[in-house]
């Protein structure tokens, strides 16, 4: 039961400064009363978490939750925070999970973060364009990229403000070490609101359509150090490949094959060095603007710091 | 959600001559298809490299089917690199590419043991592309600066590919040092054989 072990983590990260739980212990009380004793995962976990309060002779109002800490979105960058947010819904997301009941992008004046709240949470739905406080929202990271958690405890009040959203726009610079496969000349799906892009003619969602032209580079910024995925749009990607969609339509015309414009694409930048920037979207940074670096690097003061050591 | 992928690896700079020096390879999983990193002597693992030099030489080598092996040089040393069949887009820019040329190669460390009993370090090329020289000069700095940091943090505490470096190879990391320096030297000396403008 994953999902016990959830709300154990929660309950133990909630008595962190009082108590030193085991998950595993407290995932087994939870265990007893849900499976042995069927009460409602809610009670249950209500019910575990007095119990715990009684052992620390604590109120309700001690443990974490009800002192949570403000936080601006783009200062977040630990795991398993409590913290209380100020936010608009900037973008709401289709679920891929039967267990997620809303996804999506909130932000403030500093910029944005995926959050994600759970279906056995129960929480009121959050609209989109709307600006809300969230109260006792956890934080999570994967990959590097953080994101919140409305869970449980966390309150959702309605402002009636209005929030200016910062951009967070990101800086890379590196090597083009990768172009991924899905760039180039592809088909997006032509259904409203889909634009998926095509496999074999056909979308994910909507089976075989007629597809509409567009082009696009998936690629991998690579600085030695680490690594970034970055989405050309079509314009950016014209720009990159110097080859405009019309172009790109009648090379694949006249070699009755698509993948001809990704391999054009490929000999032409592959290798290369380029800053790209743009807002950092889950995996990917969604290049705005780029240049290619052509200009002799600093070899002075690499030399400088050698010498040094 | 999004399944969990595995991370990219990141594609290590490093100079020709620690390239050859290193030979240990090593997985840190029991999984078949697990990635093989090579050791780096300054301590650092590596499933993939950058490299930018002056391709001088390419030959078919295969007997039967073609397979190409080319000498990518930089300041400190030559690459070896070799493409087969199962690497058709790189085998076919070798066939294609007349040296000398400057070439930028994004690949996976190989390494194979000769009848004397020595490795010998190679590069199995994912994409080979044409490039300049101001590309490869900015590969020469960026590779010499990746190089000093990872000599700096070769004493570092808890640097678990440094200690295992250290039981591996024979090679004072300060080495690389020397290496990274002469390469920076090799740029600054081929500026000034240019003409005044």
């Amino acid at each position: 039961m994953t999902d016990l072990r959830t709300h154990a983590r929660e309950i133990v990260e909630q008595f962190s400064e009082h108590l030193d739980l085991e998950v595993d212990e407290v995932e087994q009380r939870l265990d007893n009363l849900v499976n042995e004793y069927r009460v409602p995962v809610e009670e249950a976990r209500r019910s575990v978490v007095n119990n715990y309060l009684d052992e620390a002779d604590l109120e309700r109002d001690a443990i974490r939750g009800g002192d949570s800490d403000a936080a601006k979105v783009a200062d977040i960058d630990e795991d398993e925070q409590w913290l209380d947010v100020t936010v608009k819904v900037v973008d709401l997301w289709e679920p891929r999970s039967d267990a997620i009941s809303q996804v999506g992008l909130v932000g403030d004046e500093s910029g944005t973060i995926k959050f994600v709240a759970f279906d056995t949470s129960e929480l009121p739905e959050l609209e989109e364009g709307a600006v809300y406080e969230l109260g006792n929202v956890v934080t999570d990271e994967y990959q590097g990229n953080y994101s919140i958690k409305l869970n449980r405890t966390t309150s959702i009040t309605k402002l009636d403000e209005e929030i200016e959203v910062g951009d967070d726009t990101d800086t890379v610079e590196g090597a083009l070490v990768d172009i991924q496969s899905g760039s180039g000349l592809i088909k997006r799906c032509p259904e409203e609101g889909c634009t998926r892009v095509l496999q074999n003619g056909r979308c994910s969602e909507h089976g075989d359509v007629e597809g509409e032209f567009d082009m696009r580079v998936k690629g991998v910024i690579d600085d030695g150090a680490s690594v970034q995925e970055v989405i050309f749009d079509r314009e950016a990607t014209e720009e990159l490949s110097g080859i405009t969609l019309d172009e790109a339509k009648s090379m694949a015309m006249d070699a009755l094959d698509t993948t001809v414009v990704a391999e054009e694409i490929r000999e032409d930048v592959l290798g290369h060095y380029y800053r790209v920037s743009g807002p950092t979207l889950g995996r990917y940074l969604l290049v705005d603007e780029f240049e290619e670096l052509t200009e002799p690097a600093d070899a002075e003061s690499v030399l400088i710091k050698a010498r040094s050591m | 959600m999004s399944q969990s992928t595995p991370t990219r690896e990141v594609a290590r700079r490093v100079f020709a001559e620690e390239f050859n020096d290193a030979g240990y390879t090593f997985k840190e999983s029991d999984d078949e298809r697990a990635p093989v990193y090579l050791l780096l002597p300054t301590g650092e693992k590596a499933n993939r490299v950058l490299l930018v030099g002056t391709l001088t030489e390419k030959e078919d080598v295969g007997d039967d089917a073609e397979y190409w092996r080319g000498r990518i040089v930089d300041p400190t040393g030559t690459f070896f690199v070799y493409a087969g069949q199962y690497q058709p887009d790189a085998a076919s820019m070798l066939r294609d590419l007349e040296p000398p040329a400057y070439v930028s190669v994004v690949g996976k460390p190989r390494t194979y043991e000769t009848d004397d009993g020595s490795v010998n370090v190679s590069v199995r090329p994912e994409s080979i592309t044409v490039v300049d020289a101001a590309t490869r000069d900015r590969w020469v700095v960026e590779t010499a600066e990746r190089t000093l940091e990872r000599v700096e943090a070769f004493e570092d505490e808890g640097n678990e590919y440094a200690r295992m470096a250290e039981e591996r190879y024979d090679v004072p990391p300060e080495r690389y040092t020397e290496a990274a320096v002469s390469a920076l030297q090799s740029l600054e000396s081929t500026d000034e054989l240019e003409p005044e403008p």
